[in-house]
């Protein structure tokens, strides 16, 4: 059934979600086109339900219910997968600016205490 | 009379430990003339403490775990240049200094990249018994995972020289370190040794250390590093 091949190809796109560190301008207009297009498919599914049951049957699903599950089911993992990239991303600047702002720091207080050493003597 | 290393730093990640680093700091300074003690964002005392007990304290804005107080550590200590070589040691007093004096001047010797602590060929003082299991199947992980046969895979003391301690970058920030530590070594190709040294674990130590299961989110943390590294 053909609705196994496009389930399996989504979840093959959020395995390499993952393991894709960066954000590029493609992998961006993807993600704003994939939203845009959502967006669309959805308002046709509301105004031609039936249509929906029809695309489902096409693909090998019983009910159109039934597809708007397994497209839920699959953009939520893709969802996640993309955020909790974004999360690991931030937490690694977050470190290397405190780092940064941590060794600076040290750097200041050598300085000032040197300052202060060359006025003492 | 005590040897006192100049060339070799300690490097201490702190967190809240304010009860106990004056004793680790000024036991230390009796072997070792430079300490760097990292405070990971402690919401008491500690940094004030060490610096007192003359310690040379970093301190991280915010609380950013054990591994990235390390790497800080070793960015601090790495700017200067008369240091040869660069000691992890652990800020609630289960190490001991002399160990740490025996590991540097046994890399020295030998000329190693690295020398890695191990209690279970020296001693590991009040160790729980799941604990115990715990860190078999550490070893067994990281045989499996790196190539390397080690007989502690998570022992806070080690020794680096200064070729380790550059190309060391620690990405994983949490307690993961001491696991990413080994892979680094296996994947840089580092010389290392196993050198005996004494864990006392004490009620403190006990009370504050790592839960057991924390041991998954290693794991984890460690699976995600790899898929990483392979994109």
């Amino acid at each position: 059934m053909i609705i196994r091949v496009l389930l399996l190809a989504g979840l093959a796109c959020a395995a390499l979600t993952v393991m894709r560190g960066r954000t590029t301008a493609l992998s961006l207009l993807m993600g704003r086109s994939a939203a845009l297009l959502a967006i669309g498919v959805g308002a046709i599914a509301v105004l031609a339900p039936d249509l929906v049951t029809f695309v489902a049957n096409q693909v090998g699903v019983g009910r159109g219910t039934d597809l708007l599950v397994y497209v839920m089911a699959v953009v939520f993992l893709l969802t996640t997968l993309a955020l909790y990239s974004r999360a690991a991303a931030a937490r690694h600047t977050t470190v290397t600016l405190a780092r940064r702002i941590a060794v600076l720091e040290n750097r200041l207080l050598l300085l000032e205490e040197s300052d202060q050493q060359a006025h003492t003597r | 009379m005590e040897t006192v290393e100049t060339h070799a730093a300690l490097i201490i990640p702190m967190f809240n430990e304010a009860s106990v680093i004056d004793a680790v700091v000024r036991r230390a300074r009796s072997n070792f003339s430079t300490i760097i003690c990292v405070d990971d964002g402690s919401s008491d005392d500690s940094a004030d403490v060490a610096a007192v007990a003359g310690a040379v304290v970093v301190r991280h804005p915010i609380n950013l775990g054990q591994g990235a107080a390390i790497e800080t550590g070793f960015a601090v200590a790495l700017r200067n240049r008369s240091l040869t070589h660069f000691v992890t040691f652990d800020a609630d007093g289960q190490h001991d200094v002399s160990d740490a004096l025996a590991m540097v001047e046994r890399a020295r010797r030998e000329s190693l990249d690295c020398v890695l602590g191990s209690r279970f060929l020296g001693e590991a003082r009040h160790l729980p018994a799941a604990r115990r299991l715990l860190l078999r199947g550490a070893v067994k992980f990281t045989a499996i995972t790196t190539g390397l046969t080690l007989t502690d895979a998570h022992n806070g003391l080690r020794v680096f020289n200064r070729k380790s301690a550059e190309q060391m970058s620690l990405r994983l920030t949490g307690m993961s370190h001491a696991s990413e530590i080994l892979s680094l070594i296996a994947r840089h190709g580092w010389t290392y040794a196993e050198h005996p040294v004494t864990v006392s674990y004490t009620d403190y130590s006990r009370a504050k250390g790592q839960k057991g299961y924390n041991a998954l989110n290693v794991l984890f943390d460690l699976a995600v590093n790899r898929v990483r590294a392979i994109a």
